[in-house]
């Protein structure tokens, strides 16, 4: 039950997607994104949807789990779509009371809320296809740079993955102190939300204490296993970019090449 | 000269209040002289506080003797330069197999310390897939370490440690946390270690069945060594151990007593058969 919780959204299925470097998928969305903000007529969005179409459906991964992530920021994606809607000054046509439509209107919200949805499913396309592990080795990889400017990148991705590996140890250990706490008559439920927190400090306390006790152990694990830092270590799976990776890079390269064509041939 | 060894070792828990004054002085260890031969199976027994476990924690460094030596093979524990090194020749199990997995795959776990000490990525595979067909967890090298019993936990522990080729393992209470089968499996899991690899032991625990098998036991009580000998030897002293709140194994236990109440049975007495041996002819 809670042993089995998945953490993130990783899909397991074997794909081409799933077979990229990390870097590669990070380096990917990034393209992606920037494509995004940089688009700025029909063409260019028509190109970022045939770009988005082909890495879902070579990933494939159904497109519900695509859509899901989509519900967290439905009420963002409402307000910006219709604040753009209303509030675009240009050529009416449409006008009820106070309300106007105008062509421009139309246009930007359009743009806004593909913008929006294709930023959210974009992203999803790299989390469903890499396993946390594989995501926190290629940001630690793709961000070592960040180490001249003194950003202990090794330290944070180390922070990352343990950080994983606890979090189901954790949960089972919420429920079990949830337990014997309404076991001793503590409630949980009932109560406006003051209440719930209020009765939530029980639970946290030991908890915290608890997952204290557990970081001054394993960190004594960790030095029995002469873990020292990032320094002078090797790795059990090194990331190492394959043939399909050069090739994805070509299809950005490509495609970056597009977009910043079109923007200059659609320019207003 | 053995593996280990330790001179006159002293050690302090020092307690301190906010402005840093010294509180509180606890000596959990009180001049302890030990040798220990490589290749033994050592079993260290106490009751909670007798220091065995803080023993343990010098043996690679964790903690620092206040006064006096421990030295593994020709390295000082204190020498900061040569830490590194003890901790390749000194692993370490604990108590709690949670709190020592890194990896989020046993594979990955126990690759965590020859990744740690540089060891190249060919060399690395190998050493993991000896460790886990040690263990006897290679069936279980993709699996999540959350998805394991205790005693599997136990085991990807030690094979964490083998696969860093040490010359001595230390299992602090390794299955104070685990059920029946699993205590028996790591147990299984570290003499085999021992006979098959010549690997040292030294196993710190207060379940005496555990040591039955182990090639000499140590009993300490408040920091100090009180007896020293094989199994046969310590457990012949059933009263004495008794008097340090410690229990003998069940079938010593029945043997002393049959002993007491007038039966001419020997000393010592550890497995069944050993009891069943020696009762039949004074039965017929």
């Amino acid at each position: 039950m809670l042993r089995d919780i998945t953490l993130g959204q990783y899909y397991p299925i074997d794909s081409v997607i799933h077979r990229l470097d990390p870097r590669t998928k990070l380096f990917g969305t990034m393209i992606f994104i920037i494509s995004l903000f940089i688009a700025n007529s029909w063409p260019g969005y028509a190109l970022a949807t045939l770009f988005l179409v082909v890495a879902i459906s070579l990933s494939k991964v159904p497109v519900k789990f695509m859509i899901k992530g989509l519900k967290a920021v439905l009420i963002l994606l409402i307000i910006s779509v219709s604040f753009n809607l209303f509030l675009t000054d240009g050529e009416v046509v449409f006008k009820l009371w106070i309300i106007k439509i105008t062509k421009e209107g139309i246009r930007v919200s359009i743009f806004m809320g593909l913008r929006l949805i294709f930023l959210i499913v974009g992203s999803s396309v790299m989390t469903l296809t890499t396993t946390p592990n594989a995501l926190t080795d290629g940001l630690e990889k793709s961000m070592g740079f960040l180490k001249v400017i003194k950003i202990p990148v090794h330290e944070i991705s180390m922070m990352m993955s343990i950080a994983l590996r606890f979090i189901p140890i954790l949960i089972e250990e919420t429920d079990k102190i949830m337990k014997a706490q309404m076991a001793r008559g503590a409630d949980f439920e009932s109560g406006n939300i003051i209440q719930k927190a209020k009765a939530m400090v029980p639970l946290l306390v030991p908890l915290f204490i608890s997952a204290m006790r557990r970081a001054t152990d394993l960190a004594m694990a960790m030095e029995a296993r002469c873990y020292h830092g990032g320094e002078g270590r090797t790795k059990l799976k090194p990331l190492k970019y394959k043939k399909i990776d050069i090739i994805a890079y070509l299809y950005y390269l490509i495609y970056m090449l597009i977009c910043i064509a079109l923007v200059f041939v659609f320019r207003k | 000269m053995g593996i280990v060894k330790a001179t006159k070792l002293i050690f302090d828990y020092i307690t301190r209040d906010e402005a840093d004054n010294v509180e509180d002085v606890k000596r959990a260890i009180n001049n302890l002289n030990i040798d220990i031969t490589q290749g033994d199976f050592v079993a260290i027994l106490g009751h909670n506080g007798s220091g065995k476990s803080t023993f343990a924690k010098h043996l690679n460094g964790i903690l620092l003797p206040t006064e006096g030596t421990v030295f593994i093979s020709d390295l000082d524990t204190a020498n900061d330069e040569t830490l590194l090194d003890l901790r390749k020749m000194v692993g370490m199990v604990f108590q709690n197999p949670d709190n020592q997995i890194i990896g989020n795959v046993v594979e990955e776990d126990v690759a965590f310390g020859p990744e740690n000490i540089g060891i190249p990525t060919d060399d690395m595979w190998k050493r993991v897939d000896a460790a886990l067909e040690a263990v006897g967890m290679t069936a279980y090298r993709y699996k999540s370490p959350n998805k394991l019993s205790g005693g599997q936990k136990q085991r990807v522990a030690i094979a964490g440690i083998m696969a860093m080729k040490p010359k001595c393992i230390v299992l602090d209470e390794p299955t104070a946390m685990l059920d029946p089968n699993g205590r028996k499996e790591v147990i299984k899991t570290v003499l085999e270690l021992n006979k098959k690899e010549n690997i040292t032991v030294i196993l710190i625990t207060h379940y005496m069945e555990e040591v039955i098998e182990a090639d000499r036991v140590i009993v300490m009580d408040e920091g100090k060594i009180v007896m020293d000998g094989t199994p046969k030897e310590v457990f012949s002293h059933v009263e004495e151990l008794k008097k340090l709140r410690l229990d003998v194994p069940s079938t010593t236990e029945l043997a002393f007593e049959l002993k007491q109440s007038g039966l001419d049975l020997p000393d010592g007495i550890l497995t069944l058969d050993e009891l069943v041996d020696s009762l039949l002819p004074i039965l017929k």
